[in-house]
Parts: structure tokens; C-alpha cells; sequence
């Protein structure tokens, strides 16, 4: 049969019918249709492909769908996240009674009313130091985890983080030299503003250099830039501090972090957050293709410089912004993403907006520590989610490889 | 894949084998503005020319074996054809030149899959081929249900669709080749490059792989490049070779042009005897110098080349291996001698 179907007109074709049928018996698909429509002048696959799908389209069940976030899944973090931040609002060093806050937040809300009785005093605490705390902590701890899945998504490496390209390190040199250097003024605005630059400009430096050692090319030397960046601005950080010993203590209060900043640091991080969140959000399916490498993503048409650099940036700025409010908060930007992903999959569509999410929530349940471990006094932040980041992190891996097995 | 699978390709091989020259002659007249031609590529990595001046052609629906030696630049010839390596020269799909295109279009003409795929070990089955819808798929967009669509049926048509939802680090060595290969068939191009598509496989998974790649390629009329190390398989399921030595094209032509003692003397430094096989194809044996091979071999007369042959090729199975240059180690007797002990 094969035979005289090569020596016809069309061997292609009539080759590819018979291989059709015998595939059709195998799939026991009992109505094969007549020949599937071929172009014989381009050859693709596509037409035959599809009219196959249209017949046998529906007795193997939905065979898979694109792995995108699943509302429930959605819910359920921002669930999580909800109930962080009630928890973090309901409880704190001053003594309000639980109840008393919750009446207090429903009659923030828009068109609810209650009666909570609770001081001017109380209320403008509530208003002015736990509400914005608790935002703060939701907006960094979200920018970082996010920025974390969004570095490990470029670099194809699990272990990156958001400082791996020298952010952390321009911003402790920046934050350094300021708060060495400005003399008298008012130092509140002008240290995020250093801190951001400096993480931003760090970032810039490494991604250059890599850019002029490994020529446009992979990710290693990228991350050795980031090192070699890194360790040079730490330690021009080290020498800067050395010269006023005095500021030390500041300086280190700084490092360790802090989400205490109140509203006005809200102000400052919201349009850098949602504009690097949004860019970073959207790039979830190309970092996908990422990942199956450059060559293949490559031929599959993406730019892959191109995706990267937007990534990069946006994680960037995601984590600069973050690092100008609240200091340099680690272990979040390699924590959540990677419960994420052991809970609800790689997928970049999935892993960073749960990431965004469980940041938020994790790091605003971090600060709630922070504040009531030793309340009145406070811990650092950095100091919590470590020590908290590790044991949570062990037990994440400990459940799902139960549910692996 | 099931056994019967083999067979049902294997039928399918046989047959084509048996007519396959005359069937490729009337084709060739029809077909030679088809298909895929490059033009004196020349690819240039730091500051290594790593290909220069090479030449192919193949005829749509034609399978071309690039072979060659480790390090000879077959795996920069394919990435460069596909469009993922800098190089000069010209690339012609259908005698459209890719360098004209956009990458998304090139991608739609041109599915490519490396040696050694990165298969992300979370990622299931189904979004992995999926991700070969990206040349249709908008920057920012998502894909639609026609994506999903041509996914399905290739994944179904590869006998994958029961591991459609299974993670890639979880499937065995052939059933990941199969899922890099519905990968690229999912792009819908008409061209595939596919670079060591059996490295890591065992026989039979070799055979199952290839037997699905002629499968598809007869029945979708494609066009299939790949690269190949193992120059009897190659033998068996090309229809065009060209042999790339020291970033050069050094042979060209039908299998049985290009397989022959000498050259693969030249080129590989290897040790072989070649056959043909009932159907014209050459088959590739390895022989160990200085052992006696088996003699009374039928491959004389097959092998035209062998009176023109310096004495140098000539007999070696049975009077050792002269020795040649740049081997100064296997001189004519001590190859025997160093077997003694083993036996």
C-alpha cells in the first residue's frame, strides 16, 4: 500500500493518510474520517493537526489545561493575606481590646458604621502606626517575594534573590555614605531616596559589567557581575562606617530593616510598586518559555535579552522600592516563592502573583512576631523572617513531599 | 511507546527504503525550490571561526543527517540555521531568506530542539508543548483555545496525552525526547531541526524516536535536519548527509556517498567496515584494529571505493592497522599485541 502511495503524485500525503488510519485504529477512534485536509505548498502540520483534535476532540477528556492560577488557589492567598493583617492589626504592644479594633476597622470601611468606644488616643494609634505598618509590611513583603520569583525566573536558578545583582549592596553603600555625610537635616526622606538609588545603581553597575564580560550572553556571568558588585560596594559600605563608629548603631538598625515608616513611606513605595508589580505580573508566561532556555527560547521567536532586561528592571525597581522603605529585609525573596511553588506549582503565571500575595502575608505575620516577641521592645524584622523563614520553609518541603509520595 | 508502534513505523520504513530512490528522483524535479537551503554560513564565536563557507540543501519532505566527528560544528550549524547563533550567510525556507523575517515569523517556519533540552522538572507535560504555541502568541498575551487545541491533538498523536499532566522531571529518557519533539511539532513548522534527537536513548528508544520523526515527516510533509553521532542510525534514516569536518563541509550527497570507509577514516578516525543493506542503504560496522575480522565479508564489491584506496585503508582487520599520522601510538604490530592479554 505504502508503496503505491509513494510512486502517486503526492507521496506526502498519501503517506500520512496511511500512517493516520493505523493511528486511528490504535487510538481506537471508531469514525476516521476521509483524508485530513494537507497543503501540500506549505507542509505544516497545523491544518491535519487540528481537524484530528476536532474529531477525536473529546473522548480523551480535557487532556490538560495552560497552567494559569486557579480562582480558588487565588482566594485562598489572598484569604491568607487578609487574615495576616487582621491579625496583625487585632494584636500589638499598646492594649487595645481585640474587639474594640475590629469595630474600629469596620468603621474605617466606606459606608459601615460602628461604635467602637475607643479613645482618640487608641484610634489615632490604630491609624497612624498599625494600619500602615501592617500595609507597609504587605507591600514589601509582596514587592520582595515577587522580585525573588522574578530574579529566579531570569537567572534559572532557585537560589537567586532580589539582591543577588547588587541591590542590597548599593543600597547599604548609599544608605551608609548618607547617613555618614547629611549633616543636621531631616534624614526621612533623604535615606529612601539614597537607598533607592543606591540599589538601582548597583543593579545597573553589575548588569553592565556582565553585559561588557559575557558580551549579551547567559546568566552566569550576569550573577558573577552581581558578586564581584556586590562585594566592592559592601565593602566601600564597611570602610564608610568604620569612619564614624558613632552611627553604627543607625546604620545596623537600617540594615535589619524596619516597616515602621508609616504612611508617608507608603506614598513613596505605592507608584514604583504597582508599576513594577504590573510589568513583572505580565511577563509570567515568557518567563515560562525562559526556562526552557536560551537557545529554545530563542527559537521559539522570543527576544530573550530583551524579556530579560524587562524582567530584570522591573524586579529592580520592585526591590529598590522596597529596600528605600523598609531597609534590607532577607529570606523573603527566596522563601515564599519557593513554598509557592512547592504548593501550587512552577508555573510563573502561578508562582508570581501567589508570591506577591504570600510575601505580603508572610511578611506582615513576621512583623506581628517582631513587634510581640519582646514587646514593648522590638526585634528586626531581617532577624524574624529568618528565623522564622527557615523552620516554616523546612516544614513546607517536610508537607509536600509527603504529598509527593 | 508500545511495540506496536515500531512496527507499524517500521513497515512504513521498509517500503519507503525500497523505492526510496526513485521516489526522491521525481520528487527532486518537482521539489528543489522547496524545502531548506543554506549559503556559505559562517558562524564566529568569540573570536573562533567555528563555521565557514557551508553549504546544504535539502528538499521539502527530504531528511538530511548533518554528520561529523565531536567538535566539528554540527550542533553551531544547526543553531545558526536555526536563527540562535549570529552568523552570515544565507538562510533560505522555501526561498524565503530567514534573515528577513521576524523571529516570530522564523519561529513559525523553523521548530529547533537542542541537544540537551532544559526541561524545567515542575513543569507538566502538557505546558511544556504548549510553549510551542509561543510564535502566535502575542508578547503579553495568553494563549487561546486554538493553542490548546493544536496541543492536545499533537500530544494525543504522540501517544502522550495520558502524561499530558504529569511534571517533566517525572517521565523516563524516551518519553522525554518524544515530549521535546511534540514541542516542536506543536510550533506547526515545516521545518524541524531537531540536534541529537537519540543521545542518552537505548536502541530501542532510538528506533521508537526516529521511526516517529519518519513518521511524522511522511506525513506531514516535513522537512527534518538533525544531527546525528551514530552514522548507522544515520545511514538508515537519511535520505541527504552532509559531513561537517573542521567547520567545513566535507562531504555531501546520498547516505551511500557520504558513508564510506575513507571518509569516515578521515573525518572520524574511526575504524569501520561498510555494507549495504538489501534496500541500498550502507550500513556502518565497527571494527577493532588488529583484531581478525570476520572474514569473507560481502562488503568487496560493495565498496567501490576500495581499489582507488591508498594502501594505507586497505585490509586492516587482518594485518593490523598501519599506522598514520597523528596516531603514532598504533603502529601495525603493537595494535595486536596490546589485544593479546585481553583475550
Amino acid at each position: 500500500m505504502t508503496r503505491s502511495a509513494r510512486s502517486s503524485g503526492v507521496p506526502g500525503a498519501r503517506a500520512g493518510d496511511t500512517v493516520r488510519t493505523e493511528e486511528d485504529a490504535r487510538d481506537g477512534d471508531a469514525v476516521p474520517e476521509g483524508p485530513p485536509p494537507h497543503d501540500p505548498d506549505r507542509g505544516t502540520a497545523g491544518p491535519a493537526g487540528s481537524s484530528r483534535r476536532a474529531e477525536t476532540g473529546d473522548h480523551a477528556g480535557n487532556p490538560g489545561r495552560a497552567a494559569r492560577l486557579r480562582p480558588v488557589t487565588a482566594l485562598t492567598a489572598v484569604g491568607a493575606l487578609l487574615a495576616s493583617a487582621l491579625a496583625a492589626l487585632l494584636v500589638g504592644a499598646a492594649d487595645i481590646p481585640p474587639g474594640k479594633v475590629a469595630l474600629q476597622l469596620l468603621d474605617w470601611l466606606p459606608f459601615v458604621s460602628a461604635d467602637p468606644g475607643l479613645a482618640p488616643v487608641e484610634q489615632g494609634l490604630l491609624w497612624e502606626l498599625r494600619l500602615p505598618r501592617v500595609l507597609l509590611a504587605a507591600v514589601v513583603g509582596g514587592l520582595l517575594a515577587c522580585a525573588g520569583a522574578a530574579y529566579q525566573g531570569v537567572f534559572r536558578n532557585p537560589l537567586a534573590d532580589p539582591y543577588l545583582l547588587g541591590a542590597a549592596a548599593g543600597a547599604g553603600l548609599a544608605t551608609t555614605a548618607t547617613v555618614v555625610f547629611a549633616r543636621g537635616d531631616d534624614q526621612s526622606l533623604l535615606i529612601p531616596a539614597a537607598a533607592f538609588a543606591g540599589a538601582i545603581g548597583g543593579v545597573l553597575l553589575a548588569y553592565a559589567l556582565g553585559n561588557i564580560a559575557g558580551r549579551g550572553g547567559g546568566t552566569a556571568t550576569l550573577v558573577l557581575a552581581g558578586v564581584a558588585v556586590s562585594s566592592f560596594l559592601t565593602a566601600i559600605q564597611t570602610f564608610l562606617q568604620q569612619l564614624r563608629v558613632e552611627e553604627l548603631q543607625r546604620i545596623y538598625s537600617w540594615i535589619l530593616g524596619n516597616v515602621g515608616g508609616g504612611w508617608s513611606q507608603i506614598g513613596l513605595v505605592a507608584p514604583y510598586a504597582a508599576v513594577s508589580v504590573v510589568i513583572m505580573l505580565l511577563h509570567g508566561r515568557l518567563l515560562d518559555v525562559l526556562s526552557v532556555g536560551d537557545d529554545e527560547a530563542a527559537s521559539l521567536g522570543l527576544n530573550v535579552a530583551r524579556v530579560r532586561f524587562a524582567v530584570l528592571l522591573a524586579a529592580s525597581l520592585a526591590t529598590a522600592s522596597a529596600v528605600a522603605v523598609s531597609g534590607l529585609i532577607g529570606f523573603v525573596g527566596i522563601v515564599v516563592p519557593h513554598a509557592v511553588r512547592r504548593l501550587a506549582g512552577g508555573s510563573y503565571r502561578v508562582v508570581l502573583p501567589l508570591s506577591l500575595l504570600g510575601g505580603g502575608a508572610f511578611l506582615v505575620l513576621a512583623d506581628l512576631l517582631a513587634r510581640t516577641v519582646l514587646a514593648p521592645a522590638e526585634l528586626p524584622i531581617g532577624v524574624v523572617t529568618a528565623f522564622v523563614g527557615a523552620p516554616f520553609f523546612v516544614a513546607v518541603l517536610r508537607v509536600t513531599r509527603r504529598a509527593d509520595a | 511507546m508500545s511495540g506496536r508502534d515500531t512496527d507499524g513505523g517500521a513497515v512504513i520504513r521498509r517500503t519507503a527504503d525500497g523505492s526510496g530512490a526513485d521516489g526522491a528522483d521525481d520528487r527532486d524535479g518537482r521539489d528543489t525550490a522547496g524545502g531548506v537551503e543554506v549559503r556559505d554560513l559562517e558562524v564566529v564565536l568569540e573570536t573562533r571561526t567555528v563555521l565557514s563557507g557551508v553549504g546544504l540543501r535539502v528538499r521539502r519532505g527530504g531528511w538530511l543527517a548533518v554528520i561529523g566527528a565531536n567538535g566539528a560544528g554540527k550542533s553551531t550549524l544547526l543553531k545558526a540555521v536555526a536563527g540562535v547563533l549570529p552568523h552570515s550567510g544565507e538562510v533560505l525556507i522555501d526561498g524565503t531568506p530567514v534573515r528577513t523575517l521576524k523571529p516570530r515569523e522564523r519561529a513559525r517556519l523553523l521548530a529547533y530542539a537542542p541537544q540537551a533540552p532544559a526541561l524545567p522538572g515542575d513543569m507538566t507535560v502538557f505546558d511544556y508543548a504548549l510553549l510551542g504555541r509561543t510564535p502566535y502568541i502575542p508578547y503579553l498575551g495568553r494563549e487561546g483555545r486554538r493553542d490548546r487545541e493544536v496541543t492536545a491533538s499533537v500530544l494525543e498523536r504522540l501517544d502522550l496525552s495520558a502524561l499530558a499532566r504529569r511534571p517533566l522531571g517525572r517521565l523516563s529518557g524516551g518519553e522525554r525526547q518524544r515530549v521535546v519533539l511534540a514541542r516542536a511539532l506543536v510550533q506547526q513548522a515545516p521545518v524541524l531541526l531537531l540536534d541529537e534527537p537519540t543521545t542518552a536513548l537505548d536502541l530501542g528508544h532510538q528506533q521508537q524516536v526516529l521511526e516517529l520523526v519518519d513518521r511524522l515527516r511522511l506525513a506531514d510533509g516535513l522537512t527534518v535536519v538533525t544531527t546525528l553521532h551514530d552514522l548507522g542510525v544515520a545511514g538508515q534514516y537519511a535520505d541527504m548527509m552532509t559531513l561537517v569536518a573542521g567547520g567545513r563541509v566535507a562531504a555531501s550527497g546520498s547516505p551511500a556517498e557520504v558513508l564510506t570507509g575513507e571518509l569516515i577514516a578521515e573525518h572520524f578516525d574511526a575504524h569501520v567496515r561498510v555494507e549495504t543493506d538489501p534496500s541500498g542503504r550502507p550500513q556502518v560496522h565497527l571494527e577493532r584494529p588488529g583484531r581478525p575480522g570476520r572474514r569473507g565479508r560481502p562488503d568487496r564489491e560493495d565498496r567501490p571505493d576500495r581499489e582507488d584506496r591508498p594502501d594505507r585503508e586497505d585490509r586492516p582487520a587482518r594485518e593490523g592497522r598501519p599506522a598514520r599520522e597523528g596516531r603514532p601510538d598504533t603502529p601495525s604490530g603493537s595494535g595486536a599485541r596490546t589485544e593479546d592479554p585481553c583475550r
